[in-house]
């Protein structure tokens, strides 16, 4: 076995060198989770700030739900979603099985409740400021949750990154949705966790500093957009 | 300013004392308990258009309580609130609006707040447009309409708040404690606001524990002792002559801990 510095340099090599697999990888990567967290945020953003904002009857429940939700297992729902997308399963038909679209599935599925629950912890301790002036202005419904949702959105950009970062690094769902076939189906943890147990560490160890480069970077620029929110009093 | 308000009937300074039409506002055996506590008790209160009333009383008297529940914010235990003579709906509720003691900034600029609250009640446009030109002005925050609102000084954010609630048009203005914690030059700025817009015909029942400012603004006053109305009637009057024994004690800066008064005065201001 090479020595660990040998294989950090070649790691180093292949992204610099803007290597085609890897490109590849990457790009499948980003592609399926900025998907599924965007979809996670059309549909846990709007669910998070009514769950937020509104007292309906089951709204307890549906915190608890969401809550519980947020540390579903990956391999519970990639399982999940293996049984409805596989040829006997209800969506069978479809086809969708060990494709970027199921993957794309399983992780909005993931994502999703971590959207609404961090959602609705944010947008409800803005309402409590504001509750009095929606009231008396007479703020209908789907204003509330605009205005909410507006008015949070530098929180929610950070609940948006949590999402991410859950998906992005997340193996187990799209690996058994996904399959891992190679220029179909290969993501970042999938390629790692391959690439480690055939012994090419080079290829998982630059998917590995693509990863937390990935990290720092989105980290940084919602930080960056955070403090600039801050300073003008909008956070 | 003056044009926000021309929808509504211009009212005369002076209503005769037989003027038949049902006051503004009034609220009947108005009744709020908490937690198996009476925090409004009984409270019969009739208020005519187009004059200020301003609402005295201790901390804890019942003073804030008593405005939520004439504005809707707050579902009386017993009573209830007429608008010209018609139960409080949606549509009287539009014609109200409300001014917190601690002005409630959107996370947006100065602007974009009169926006919102204008875009609520349906006002779109240029008239929108036309109608933020004439708050900014008139709260004298046309330099600073891009600022964002939560960096603004209190006293800026009052006027602001303020000049958002007249944006809308209200007939009825509720204040609560609108200078409280303002310094002078801030507390002028705002009486000046509250006498535009009361010349302009809108109807202005206001919260203040400043007796200076009751005397400069007030044309009428109640004044609340232990959740029930213990004095009703000109602001002058009451300020200078109370009769309530905690009103006397309020005035001559007494500590007045005695149980509440013999019993709710039940007048027409």
């Amino acid at each position: 076995m090479e020595s660990f510095w040998g294989i950090l340099s070649e790691a180093f090599t292949l992204v610099l060198s803007w290597d085609p697999d890897l490109v590849e990888i990457v790009g499948l990567s980003l592609r399926v989770t900025l998907t599924a967290v965007g979809i996670a945020c059309l549909i846990g953003l709007p669910l998070g700030a009514v769950v937020g904002a509104f007292r309906f009857p089951g709204r307890g429940a549906v915190a608890l739900m969401l809550n519980a939700l947020m540390g579903l297992p990956p391999v519970v729902v990639g399982l999940m979603v293996y049984l409805m997308l596989s040829a006997s399963g209800p969506l069978g038909v479809l086809g969708l099985l060990y494709t970027p679209t199921a993957m794309i599935i399983a992780q909005t599925i993931l994502v999703t409740p971590i959207i609404a629950a961090l959602t609705k912890q944010v947008v409800e301790d803005l309402y409590a400021e504001y509750a009095d002036q929606f009231a008396s202005l007479g703020v209908g419904l789907a204003d509330r949750v605009g205005a909410l949702l507006w008015d949070a959105r530098y929180s929610l950009l950070t609940v948006a990154l949590a999402g991410f970062g859950r998906a992005v690094a997340e193996v187990g769902a799209v690996m058994i949705v996904g399959g891992n076939i190679n220029h179909v189906t290969r993501v970042m943890t999938t390629t790692i966790a391959l690439e480690t147990s055939k012994g090419n560490l080079q290829l998982a160890l630059a998917l590995g500093v693509v990863l937390l480069t990935l990290a720092v970077l989105v980290n940084g620029a919602v930080m960056a957009l955070r403090a600039s929110a801050v300073r003008s009093a909008y956070a | 300013m003056r044009d926000l308000a021309s929808e509504f009937t211009p009212l005369g300074p002076a209503i005769s004392a037989n003027d038949v039409r049902p006051p503004l506002i009034e609220t009947r055996g108005l009744c709020f308990e908490d937690r198996g506590q009476r925090l409004l008790d009984n409270i019969d209160l009739k208020l005519r258009a187009g004059r200020l009333t301003v609402v005295l009383g201790a901390n804890g008297a019942g003073k804030s309580l008593l405005l939520r529940a004439m504005h809707g914010l707050l579902n009386p235990t017993e009573g209830e609130v007429l608008w010209q003579g018609r139960p409080l709906d949606r549509a009287a509720r539009r014609a109200q609006a409300m001014v917190f003691q601690r002005p409630v900034m959107l996370r947006r600029s100065v602007r974009a707040n009169l926006r919102f609250a204008l875009s609520v009640r349906g006002v779109m446009g240029r008239e929108r447009a036309r109608r933020e030109a004439e708050a900014l002005d008139l709260a004298r925050l046309s330099d600073l309409a891009d600022r964002p609102a939560r960096v603004l000084s209190g006293g800026e954010q009052q006027r602001l708040a303020l000049a958002r609630a007249l944006a809308c048009g209200p007939e009825l203005l509720f204040l609560d404690e609108p200078t409280a914690s303002l310094d002078p030059g801030s507390t002028q700025a705002i009486e000046d606001l509250i006498r535009t817009a009361q010349s302009s015909g809108v109807t202005i029942i206001m919260i203040t524990h400043d007796a200076g400012q009751a005397r400069r603004l007030g044309q009428e006053a109640v004044f609340l002792h232990g959740g029930r109305v213990a004095e009703t009637g000109p602001a002058a009057r009451l300020l200078e002559a109370p009769r309530a024994p905690a009103a006397r004690a309020w005035r001559e800066g007494r500590l007045y801990l005695e149980p509440p008064g013999a019993g709710p005065v039940h007048q027409v201001i």
